[in-house]
């Protein structure tokens, strides 16, 4: 008789925290905000009783500075937040990107700007994918859509930030966060603990060369062969793209969305199916790097888009950049503070598919 | 006795070790080093009068100054 | 001269790189440095030492001391190396900060450090003033004290008044030690270096955060001599600023 794998019927945030702790995470800092609230508490328990450790910093910018702090030092790192909180988590993650300084951070977008609304949206797209702080630098970027998903793509997280040592960022939204799925958890195996060995901060033990974590470059072209440096990381990166593509074959109207929205869209599109509509999904994976080659090799075989966010129009921008010397894209926005439905979303599909 | 050996191309002329000198014996030179700072020393004159305190060195912000002694021998005065 | 049997009594520590700074004459920095150096030495902390720099003058310190070192954003030091610590709890964890660093920007980070009794230790350098940005008014410049950004000298209406860390820091549950010392004498440097050791002392034991204020010299934001600065330490900043240990819990039994 085989075990059935486990399984479990948990919220996105939980399902985030579980993920990052089969993926060996040893450190958090959280402070509260909803609605991610869930990771931090759940992390607060069980982040210790995992032999790590877990702390609730006086703000969002503390909280990521010691998350730079913690992963300079090599071990598996990681913070979340929401859209306020994230504004203020851009200094220290400027900094990690400088420093070139592993971690993962969490998002579950809510509504904007300012204090918004604590529902779900997708208005930090751009600070996400274009990177958020100061200076120029991107960040890997996970739009996961499922709760499933987001346990995935938390554990895949990590190994990508200690492969190419950058920060790297899940972006949810409260939907995500807040939605309860049966998922089954797995443990990936062959975890390397100590993912920095050659350039973490861990002492000059047996008298080796000192290290420095450090993001200022003065000396002359000392800058510019950073930024080169860290563009080229970025450049490389576009091999690692993903995308869901759904019933997008035959499609005639393509429909672009991501993460919760995208998972709404699946909904719309299923039910144009059953009507015989040819309407496709195609469902960015990785937010950054964005997945243009598969979009432009959808729109080389002369398929419509239409971009539906649950902003004012951000993800729409990357869309056309991969597609811009074939086709276009139609924009669609749920603004934020609405819950989007999928009987919403048919009327503009609709529209599409009859060229109005 | 005791001697102080100033290591000149880390001087900056700032002169706070010539404020704690017990003895008295450190003054700025007339020479400039490579940064262009004109640096301490004892004059020539004055060098048997070091006690070998480390007081200039103690305040010296550059790490610039090393200081010797020579332990008395048994009967010396 | 030299003779063969003479010794060696007073040199640069180990830990202490063998290369000119960047300071100005007369800036106390490089004393801070040494004395910092002296103690990775003696208490031979330099192998296990994770220090976090911070941004003013001091942002080079890295290429100063043979430790390694990670750089935080301006005023997260505290956060920065409390996230250091937890990540490498047998390490030995410090910040070095100035006044803007710390009692401005940083003003919520180190509180919050501190008041968690994070085991680290701090290194406050306090001049009175911005150096790096060009001598603009600091949270604890004084009262009357002309800067760029106070060129009337410091109003107390306006501008509020220079704020005493060590003793803030001192009323705070998480902290160990706390102390301010001087460096513009040879004799507060030796009562500054032995509060350093104190605080060294309470993270190597695990009794808490330590905290060392040292009074310091800035000649060229103060538009003086490096002579005349020391004589300000003297005559305006130790009046305003006393030297002291605020807070010894190995002198009262320990935190529960």
């Amino acid at each position: 008789m085989t075990k059935q794998p486990e399984r479990i019927f948990v919220k996105g945030n939980e399902a985030i925290a579980r993920g990052a702790l089969a993926a060996k995470c040893k450190c958090f800092f959280g402070y509260p905000i909803t609605p991610q609230n869930d990771i931090p508490e759940f992390m607060s328990t069980e982040m210790v009783k995992a032999g790590g450790d877990f702390v609730q910093a006086e703000s969002e910018v503390a909280a990521a500075n010691m998350l730079l702090g913690a992963a300079a030092t090599g071990i598996r790192s990681m913070t979340s937040s929401s859209s306020p909180g994230m504004s203020l988590k851009q200094e220290a993650i400027s900094y990690m990107a400088g420093s070139e300084v592993p971690a993962v951070i969490v998002n579950m977008n809510r509504g904007g700007p300012g204090l918004g609304d604590i529902g779900p949206a997708q208005g930090d797209y751009y600070q996400s994918t274009r990177g958020g702080g100061h200076g120029d630098y991107r960040h890997f970027t996970f739009g996961p859509g499922t709760v499933q998903e987001a346990y995935d793509l938390t554990i895949r997280a990590f190994d990508i930030a200690f492969e190419h040592r950058t920060p790297v960022l899940i972006l949810g939204d409260a939907i995500l966060g807040q939605m309860k799925e049966p998922i089954t958890p797995w443990e990936p195996e062959n975890i390397d603990e100590e993912g920095g060995k050659d350039w973490a901060i861990t002492g000059r033990t047996g008298g080796r060369e000192k290290r420095l974590i450090k993001s200022l470059f003065l000396a002359e072209g000392e800058l510019a062969g950073q930024n080169r440096h860290l563009q080229a990381k970025y450049d490389s990166w576009v091999d690692l793209a993903e995308c869901e593509q759904f019933e997008t074959e035959d499609a005639d109207l393509i429909i672009c969305a991501y993460g919760s929205i995208g998972r709404i869209a699946k909904s719309a599109v299923r039910k144009f199916r059953k009507e015989g509509k040819k309407v496709g999904l195609f469902r960015p994976i990785t937010l950054y790097p964005f997945p243009s080659a598969e979009l432009k090799a959808l729109a080389e075989q002369g398929k419509r888009f239409l971009t539906i966010e649950h902003n004012l129009g951000q993800m729409v921008d990357d869309v056309r950049l991969a597609i811009r010397t074939i086709s276009d894209s139609e924009f669609f926005p749920i603004y934020p503070g609405n819950l989007p439905t999928p009987d919403e979303l048919e009327e503009p599909i609709l529209k599409c598919l009859e060229g109005k | 006795m005791s001697r102080i050996e100033v290591q000149e191309d880390r001087c900056k002329g700032c002169l706070l070790c010539t404020t704690v000198c017990p003895v008295n014996i450190i003054v700025q030179s007339e020479r400039f080093n490579v940064s262009g700072y004109k640096v301490a020393e004892v004059p020539e004159a004055d060098m048997d009068k070091c006690i070998g305190c480390a007081s200039c060195a103690m305040i010296c912000p550059d790490v610039a100054i090393k200081v010797y002694k020579t332990p008395k021998k048994k009967g010396d005065n | 001269m030299s003779e063969m049997n003479e010794k060696l009594v007073f040199d640069k520590p180990e830990s202490v790189i063998d290369r000119a700074t960047h300071y100005c004459p007369g800036c106390h920095h490089g004393i801070a440095h040494r004395l910092v150096g002296e103690l990775l030495d003696e208490m031979n902390l330099a192998e296990k030492t994770l220090m976090t720099t911070s941004i003013g003058c001091s942002v080079f310190l890295y290429n100063y001391l043979n430790v390694d070192a990670v750089e935080a954003p301006h005023g997260r030091a505290p956060a920065v190396a409390t996230g250091v610590k937890r990540a490498r709890p047998d390490h030995f964890v410090f910040t070095y900060q100035g006044d803007g660093d710390l009692a401005s920007i940083g003003m919520a980070e180190i509180m919050h450090a501190a008041n968690r009794g994070e085991k680290m230790s701090v290194v406050f350098v306090n001049n009175t003033v911005y150096g790096m940005t060009g001598g603009q008014m600091a949270p604890t410049t004084l009262i009357g004290q002309k800067t760029t950004t106070s060129p009337a000298g410091r109003c107390q209406a306006t501008q509020g008044s220079p704020i005493r860390m060590s003793e803030i820091i001192a009323s705070l549950g998480g902290v160990a030690y706390a102390a301010r010392g001087s460096l513009d004498c040879v004799k507060n440097i030796r009562a500054a270096k032995k509060h350093l050791r104190k605080a060294f002392e309470c993270q190597i034991n695990g009794t808490g955060f330590g905290f060392v204020e040292l009074l310091s010299g800035c000649p060229t934001n103060w538009k003086m001599t490096p002579i005349q600065a020391n004589e300000r330490i003297q005559t305006e900043m130790i009046p305003y600023f006393p030297l002291g240990v605020f807070k010894d819990i190995s002198e009262e039994g320990g935190i529960c």
